[in-house]
């Protein structure tokens, strides 16, 4: 139950970097007015995000994790969100046994 | 607002989170183990999952961790990896009406993509408070830092996550939100933006811009789409 202390370190500059990403977004939008197109546009910020982080999963690892990408898009049409993230775990597990 | 509502409203934001708790518990194990591997104790790792909660920043400063550790570089990268919070906090910032402008700044330290991405769907249909918000953030933040420790302290008598596909949970449960994001022909111009520059980044610069450059994409297409609008509205 040691700590190093370059380890501290390290550790301490990733906190104080997130700490800083995590609170500007917010101190950013207490100086701006919010109408029209820029109220537009944070509105798009979820999606946007969200997108971009799972598509190279979804388009561009491999067939098994692009068809299970499209059987939980499907599945969120009609299913509890827990229903669909296992049937899209039980789909890639299941396509990458058989090798794709 | 009296003790009993704010109970119940915490229990709805455990309600809430705790889907996502079964899968991150796998990733925090994952994350220990590597950790290990890299030499790290059972205390430091413990120490980052509390400090810095954020899964991908950690793994990234796992694969290019050194001995001694180079603080410059895990520090640089952690905030690459976590560019994206910048929008995410703007977003949710908005949403927030609720809250005192201490207890945003508190909530904002905690903001975890899976606590982030829960909340704003919320927002869509309830009104945001502080005690709903710490139902998601308090069952979440103790099962990363828990399975983080009990992972580099189990080390490699863990199995692998991809055959049992569980590294497919976290990128299932984006999906899943994204398809309630959907409000119209506007969002898929934003998704169709958002993945091809996602897509394309990743394909030809290293590390993790990626992200920043779907969202920021995702962003161009929502203000054009917007603009169109609007000049039609005004002939």
């Amino acid at each position: 139950m040691t700590v190093d202390f370059a380890t501290l370190l390290a550790i301490l500059a990733m906190a104080a970097a997130t700490v800083f990403t995590r609170v500007s977004g917010l101190a950013l939008v207490r100086h701006v007015s919010l109408e029209g197109s820029r109220r537009q546009a944070i509105e798009s910020i979820p999606p946007a995000v969200l997108m971009a982080v799972v598509a190279p999963t979804a388009f561009a690892t491999g067939i098994a994790e692009t068809i299970a990408c499209a059987v939980t898009a499907f599945a969120a049409l009609r299913l509890p969100m827990l229903v669909s993230v296992a049937l899209g775990v039980a789909c890639v597990a299941i396509l990458r046994a058989l090798g794709l | 607002m009296t003790n009993n509502i704010k109970l119940q409203d915490f229990l709805g934001g455990v309600r809430a989170i705790s889907p996502l708790i079964a899968a991150v518990v796998p990733i925090g194990l994952v994350f220990g183990a590597v950790a290990a591997t890299k030499g790290l104790t059972p205390a430091e790792t413990g120490l980052m999952s509390a400090l810095v909660f954020a899964g991908g920043s950690q793994f990234v400063a796992m694969d290019i961790w050194t001995h001694p550790a180079s603080w410059v570089g895990v520090g640089f990268a952690a905030l690459l990896v976590n560019i994206r919070h910048v929008l995410m906090s703007a977003s949710l910032g908005t949403k927030m009406a609720g809250f005192s402008p201490r207890s945003r700044y508190l909530s904002m330290l905690f903001l975890a993509d899976e606590i982030w991405a829960m909340a704003e769907f919320r927002a869509k249909m309830a009104r945001l408070t502080p005690a709903w918000f710490a139902g998601l953030v308090a069952p979440f933040y103790l099962a990363w830092v828990v399975s983080g420790v009990a992972g580099t302290a189990l080390g490699a008598f863990l199995g692998d996550p991809v055959v049992l596909g569980l590294d497919f949970a976290f990128p299932a449960v984006f999906i899943v939100l994204v398809m309630g994001f959907w409000k119209g022909a506007e969002t898929g111009a934003v998704l169709l933006a958002s993945a091809a520059a996602s897509v394309a980044t990743q394909h030809f610069v290293p590390g993790v811009w990626y992200i920043a450059a779907g969202a920021v994409a995702g962003l161009f297409a929502a203000v054009a789409t917007g603009s169109r609008k609007a000049e039609e509205a005004t002939p």
